[in-house]
This record gives C-alpha cells, structure tokens and sequence, in this order.
C-alpha cells in the first residue's frame, strides 16, 4: 500500500490553564486507506500523548468522534486521509460547543437539547399482547429520521446556535419529527407544542447544511418544514 | 475524604444490558445509576447490526417455531458447553423481551402483514432473526436509551472503572474517575450490575470498538470473581478487509455467497447442506483455510457476493453495510464484491454468572458480553447477543430488586481503602519516567493475541504466547505516561485499562494452553475432535495470590439434550 507524510495541523485547547488555543503540527507518515481517527491515534500513541478526542466504534454508528477536517465537520472514522487531496490537514473541534480540551467539546448541552423534545414513543393505547402491527407503506416516513447517532455534526454546521443558544437545533428537530411521524405514536398535539416558535422550527434558516453534512442520510430539514406544515393549520 | 456518591443500585455500563438493568430497577421502584466510560449511546451495543433472536413464527419458513427449538440451536450451536437450563431460560424469555422493544419504540423491519419481519442466521434452519435493516443494534440502544430518558435515570457518563470494593465478601460498591475532570471518586452500593461489555480489543484485527477493553472484567477479576470460558474467543468470518468493522451475517441472511480466488463457493466442502449459513466458527474456519491453502485473494481475504440480490434489496435490507463497505473499502456492493476475512468478534467468556446476574461476590451481577452465564458455551449463534443482553439485563435487574442493600449506611472501609490505593498508584504512574510507553505495549499484546491464539491453535505458539504475555505484564509496571493533563487524559485511562487487558489476554492463552480438545471456536490442530470424555466442563480462573490466575474446571449443566456430533 502507498504511504506518504502528511502534517497535520492540530487545535490544541485547554481552557482550564487559562492559555489560548494554538495549533500545533504534526509529521506522520501514513499508509493509503488510513482514517482521520486512526491518524489521531497513531499521533497520540507515537507522537504526544496528551493529545484529547474522543472516540468508540471508528465504524461510523457511534457518534463520537465528529469534528472540523480541514475546514469541514465530519466524522473523522469516516473521512480517509488520503481522500482529502491534500499534504497538510488542519483538525479542529466541532464548531457550536463549548471546548473542554483539544479536540474534546461539551456534549452536555447538546444532548439537553435532545431530551427537551421527549425523545420517546408515546402511544395512547395500551400495549397489545404481541408487536403493533404497522402496515409498510405506513412504515417508511420516520425511516430516516431514526437512523441518527447523535454525532452533532448538524449543530456543528448550523447557523443558528451560534445567535440563538437556545435553539433546539437539527437533531433535536430531526428527532421531534421521527416520533412525529411514527404511526404508532399519538401525542402529536402535544409534540407540536414542543417545538412551536422561534427556539424551535420557526428558527431554521433552511439552508439546508444539516441535510448535507449527515454521516447517516438524516434529513432534519425536511422534517423542520414538515413539521412546520403540521403546526400551520393550527396557527389559522 | 469526600463524600462518597451513593445509590441503591448501581449499574457499570450504558450499552443494551446495562440500560435494560437500569429500566427494570427503576420500574421496580429502586433508586438506580448508570456509570458508563462513554456517553450510553456510544456503547458498542449500537454496532451489532444483522439481528436478534426470538421464535416469533413471523415468517412462514419458521411459522412453526417454539423456543425449544431456539433453545436446542442454542446448545447445538454451543458445541454442547452451554449451560442448558439457562440456554432454555434466553429462548423462553426471548419473545417477550423484542416485543416489549417494539412496544417501547424500536424501529423493527415489517413484513407485509405488519408484523416484526425475520431473517434466517446461522445454526438456525429458517427465519427467527429480528431487525431492524441492518441497523438493528443501533435502533435497540437507542430507543432503551429513550425509555432511561422518560424515566429520568441518573448517568455519570465517562466514568471510568477502575475499582470494584468488596467488604467481608460482599459488593461495597466502586472507584471510578471522572476523565473530563480526572476526579477519582467511590460510588457505595447495595448492588452493583456489571454489564461492562467485551474484551476484542485485546486482539488487533477485532470488529470491536476502541472502547471494548474488558475494564469491568478485570476489575471483577481483581476483585476475587472467577472469569469463565475464557478461551473461547468468536471470530466472525466475514469482517471488512483493512479495517476488520463488521459485515454482518445478514448479509449471509439475505442470500450473500462466499468465494475464493478459483471462483469456488467453497463452503460447499465445509458444510454442504447449509452452505454459508453455517455457524460462525465453522465459516470462519472455512475461510482461514481457503486462505492458507493459496486460495484467498492477497492480503488474505475471500469476497462476499451480494450482487444478485439486486439494489433494491441491498438498499432496503443492507443500507448499513452498502454504506461500510463504500466508505472504508471503497466498493459498492451493488457492483463488487466485498472482500472479507475473519476477525476477532466476541467474547464468550467473562464474569462468571447465573441466569440471575449472580457472581461469586455478594452484590455483584454481570450481565451482557462482560458476564459468562453461560448460554454461549464456545460458540455464539449470531442474534443471541442483543438477545442475552435484553433477557439478562431484565433479569439481573429484577434481582437486584429484591437485594436488602442500600447505598449508604454500610461499612465502607474496604471502599475507603480501595479509593485510596488507587489514588495512591495514579500518582506514583504519574511521577515514573523514563519508561516506554503502554501504546507500545498494548500494540504487542494485540499482535500476539491475533498471531497465536487465533482461529487455528496449537500448542507451541500458545506457550509462546504466555510467555511473551509475562513479559508484557513486567515491562507494563515501567511504562511511563506522556503528559501530565489532570483532566481528559486518556494517556493514563489507556493504561489503567491496559493492565487488565494483559490479564484477560492471560487468562484467554492459558485456557487455550490447557484445554486440549476442539470445541466450538476454540480449534486445536494439535488436539482435533472434541473430548466430551474429558473437556466437557467449563474453565474457571481466579486471581491467585501471587498476582497469577490459577485454572480450574467446573461440570457443564446439561439437562434435557444429549451431545451430540455437531453438522450441519
């Protein structure tokens, strides 16, 4: 396999010294078909081992390891090295939350958000003996929307967090509209509440950069305006 | 002194078992906490992908299905070590235990009817395997980690492990650090649930996250619970060549084809009335020797075929796999072939336990990939696992309830001594230098592992392979850390964890030393055919005095089903 040296350009942060955020740089040499995550490991294995970043599975289901890859958000499991075209690679933490150290942000906040839409079925009816029964072509529309891992990357490359803290952002939305859309859930009135106002679908921009960052084809956007269209008729 | 955190029921791991523990103690009214390394929903529960297992009869291939018949498939896939009784209690419960997951949110696949859609997995002859595309794991962790959110269960997420207490024989309650802050802190308990996950990480070529390295194990094992059938260590035959993340045995499921480099569909000659629906350690075997024959494509791998199943069929059954295969293999398997090789999976072994969660330590529960209850024996069937954590998660929560101990009020000195022993040994790892580093130390140990206690065994290499595993375990007392961060310093969580990862590696070799027959995943080319005369028990290490395990062997349960010789 065919190696070549690449610098990576690394934010290094640690608010608790009370220093600033510097860069520093690294030279490594790396085989092709090596990932950002296991670049990062083989700098903090050989090279400096204090450097901080979180990480699980590297199979990009977990969610743990989004951050900035020369000036994108991205899961860095899944981004390879050799496919960014380019020697030297800058590394930054993900955008929109507060950084605890390096390459490690505050998710505390992030998962709040998630919580504040009661991310949990709600059905009316008690449950039957056996499974509910879901027709298919009533099974599809919330499809999408489960397949989200939580890596935030959508919060990291929305517009709004950043003028408006409290608004719930993508993922928090994307998840509103997954049990929105469920057949088997029933508490929509009261879902719809959750999420009315400008802290809520009424703050997207709709440009749409959630869509396109997804690791996992989670389209928050689309659910924002059909959630908005839901809540529509009952502001009439 | 500060003081100690303190719950009735504390449950040590956020993956599937220990949030199934935690919703079950909460539901039965007892205070309860979930400690994990990561934040829940990182826990490698959410990788498994093909299925879980339950005789819902959904299908009209399988319409006739009772659990006896899961049960046996069990016990047969088991190579006959399964403890039966409890083999009987996972299939029993299984149905009950998906539904519920249904009820609770979980995203299953539907068949036209409406209900849960099924697929066929190894050792079982037709459909019994729920899921969920092939997202399954994620769609279960996920929507129990909703039910925890309603019920408004504490987290301490990315606590570490370090320490478990254990006062006059009875769980006291653990040592954890907090990695964002780097505090070290004692949790006192009336019941702590260990449901910690696997160990593959002491294998290099693993589909397991970087997380799964057995620190709840160990720390069990340091604690004076016996470790169970640890020897039998699952390679699952198909994982991704390069990076070893798992392809899963849905894809066999849905009608994928193993080939080797002639174009041969050799499972022919390995097991020709179910083909590629073979057990694990069989196709994984089939695999290995396709390769050492000359017959596997260069950098050791076979290719999985799926291209006649159509796209519409890859993207609705495989969307996760067409999605790995893509991003780190560079194929889409709408067009190519997926190149494959077996891979360390799964841990048989662990914390020996009962149906009930019970260890040897008074208090102390294990349940999921951590414990070793066993229902396994020496060979996992694909979909049993999400299936045990969910029957045992319940089940060792429900008994949690009914243990008189509360967190606080109890002595607590061997808690106190443990906190500070532990403070204690941080600072002296803090202040050595000079020494190697513990990556490199871990790198050899992983390297090992993969070279000699692999998918085909033998002696010589085994012996090898302890020996240069004591050495590792000498130069680990030197290592030295680099940097001395006080918070989100995984430097020092690495090499915490390290040291019980040599144990377990350990213990895993000399069990393989020891055990001289072949039995399910554990193959020894020096040793062939399996030896009910003298290897039908299963293999028990304790933490001996001098820091070593001593081995030891305990009766397999065997109740309603005979061995028999094992084909398929």
């Amino acid at each position: 396999m065919k190696s070549r040296t690449f610098t990576f350009a690394i934010e290094r942060f640690d608010p608790e010294s009370g220093g600033k955020p510097r860069v520093q740089e690294y030279e490594i040499e790396l085989a092709e078909g090596t990932t950002v995550l296991e670049a990062l490991h083989q700098i903090q294995a050989d090279l400096d081992g204090s450097l901080a970043f979180r990480y699980a599975c590297r199979g990009a289901v977990c969610g743990s390891c989004a951050m900035l890859i020369s000036g994108d958000v991205g899961l860095a499991c899944r981004t390879q090295v050799h496919g960014l075209d380019t020697s030297v690679i800058t590394i930054g933490p993900l955008p929109n939350l507060p950084v605890l150290r390096d390459l490690v942000v505050d998710m505390d906040i992030f998962f709040a958000k998630d919580a504040a839409v009661q991310p949990w079925l709600q059905p009316d009816e008690p449950a039957p003996e056996r499974e509910r029964l879901v027709p298919p072509e009533e099974w599809g529309e919330a499809e999408p929307y489960t397949n989200c891992i939580l890596c935030a990357s959508c919060h990291g490359v929305c517009p709004v967090p950043s003028r408006d803290p409290d608004y719930l952002g993508p993922a928090a939305l994307g998840k509103h509209y997954r049990f929105l859309a469920d057949p088997r859930d029933t508490a929509d009135g009261k879902r719809l509440k959750l999420v009315d106002g400008e802290h809520g679908v009424g703050g997207c921009d709709t440009v749409w950069r959630c869509v396109r960052v997804c690791p996992k084809g989670v389209p928050p956007t689309k659910g924002i305006l059909a959630t908005r269209e839901r809540l529509s008729p009952e502001r009439d | 002194m500060q003081d100690h955190i303190r719950h009735d029921i504390l449950i040590v791991g956020g993956g599937l078992a220990g949030l199934r523990a935690a919703v079950a103690v909460h539901d039965g009214g007892r205070d309860v906490a979930v400690m994990s390394k990561v934040y829940p929903i990182r826990s490698h529960s959410g990788a498994a992908q093909g299925g879980v297992n339950a005789s819902l009869g959904n299908h009209p291939d399988g319409d006739d299905d009772t659990w006896e018949r899961h049960a046996f498939d069990t016990i047969k896939g088991s190579d006959y070590l399964a403890d039966q009784p409890r083999a009987e209690t996972l299939a029993r419960e299984a149905p009950d235990r998906v539904v519920e997951m249904e009820h609770w949110g979980a995203y299953f696949s539907r068949f036209e009817d409406g209900r849960i859609a099924q697929r066929p997995f190894g050792g079982a002859g037709f459909p019994r395997t729920c899921f969920a595309a092939d997202r399954t794991g994620h769609h279960l962790l996920h929507t129990l980690w909703q039910q925890c959110q309603k019920r408004g269960i504490v987290f301490y997420s990315e606590w570490q492990l370090t320490d478990i207490a254990v006062e006059e024989g009875r769980v006291a309650g653990v040592v954890a650090l907090h990695i964002p802050t780097g505090e070290l802190r004692a949790f006192e308990a009336g019941a702590v649930v260990l449901a910690g996950g696997g160990h593959g990480r002491i294998f290099s070529k693993t589909t397991n996250a970087y997380i799964n390295t057995g620190s709840a194990t160990a720390a069990a094992y340091r604690a004076g619970a016996r470790l169970e059938d640890m020897e039998f260590v699952q390679f699952h035959p198909t994982t991704l060549f390069g990076t070893n993340i798992l392809i899963s045995e849905g894809v066999r499921g849905e009608g994928g084809l193993l080939y080797n480099s002639d174009g041969e569909r050799f499972m022919e000659s390995y097991a020709p009335s179910v083909m590629e629906l073979a057990p694990r350690d069989i196709v994984a075997r089939a695999i290995r020797t396709e390769v050492n024959e000359g017959r596997g494509f260069e950098g050791e791998y076979v290719h999985l075929d799926i291209r006649h199943l159509g796209p519409d069929v890859i993207k609705s059954r495989l969307p996760g796999i067409r999605q790995i295969a893509m991003d780190f293999a560079g194929v889409d398997p709408i067009d190519t072939s997926i190149p494959v090789q077996p891979g360390q999976h799964y841990s048989m072994g662990g914390v020996s336990s009962d149906e009930d969660g019970r260890t040897d330590i008074e208090g102390l529960l294990a349940v999921g990939e951590c414990s070793c209850v066993s229902v396994h024996g020496a060979n996992r069937l694909g979909g049993n696992s999400l299936l045990e954590t969910l029957v045992f998660g319940k089940r060792a929560g429900d008994f949690a309830l009914t243990l008189n101990g509360s967190g606080g009020g109890g002595e607590t000195r061997a808690l106190d001594d443990a906190v500070t022993r532990r403070r204690r040994s941080i600072e002296k790892l803090s202040a050595r230098e000079g020494g190697e580093r513990q990556a490199v130390v871990r790198s050899e140990m992983q390297d090992i592992m993969t070279d000699h206690v692999g998918v085909y065994r033998e002696e010589a290499a085994l012996e090898r392979a302890v020996t240069e595993l004591l050495e590792l375990r000498d130069r680990y007392r030197r290592v030295t850390l680099d940097g001395s961060a006080s918070h989100l310093n995984y430097d020092l969580i690495d090499t915490l964890e390290l040291e019980g990862m040599l144990d377990l590696a350990l213990i895993t070799a000399l069990g393989a030393v020891e055990r001289t027959e072949c039995r399910g995943s554990h193959w020894r080319t020096d040793h062939l055919g399996r030896d009910d005369g003298n290897w039908m028990k299963h293999t028990m290490a304790t933490l001996g005095e001098d820091g070593l395990p001593v081995i030891d062997y305990e009766d397999v349960i065997i109740t309603s089903y005979e061995p028999m010789e094992r084909k398929y």
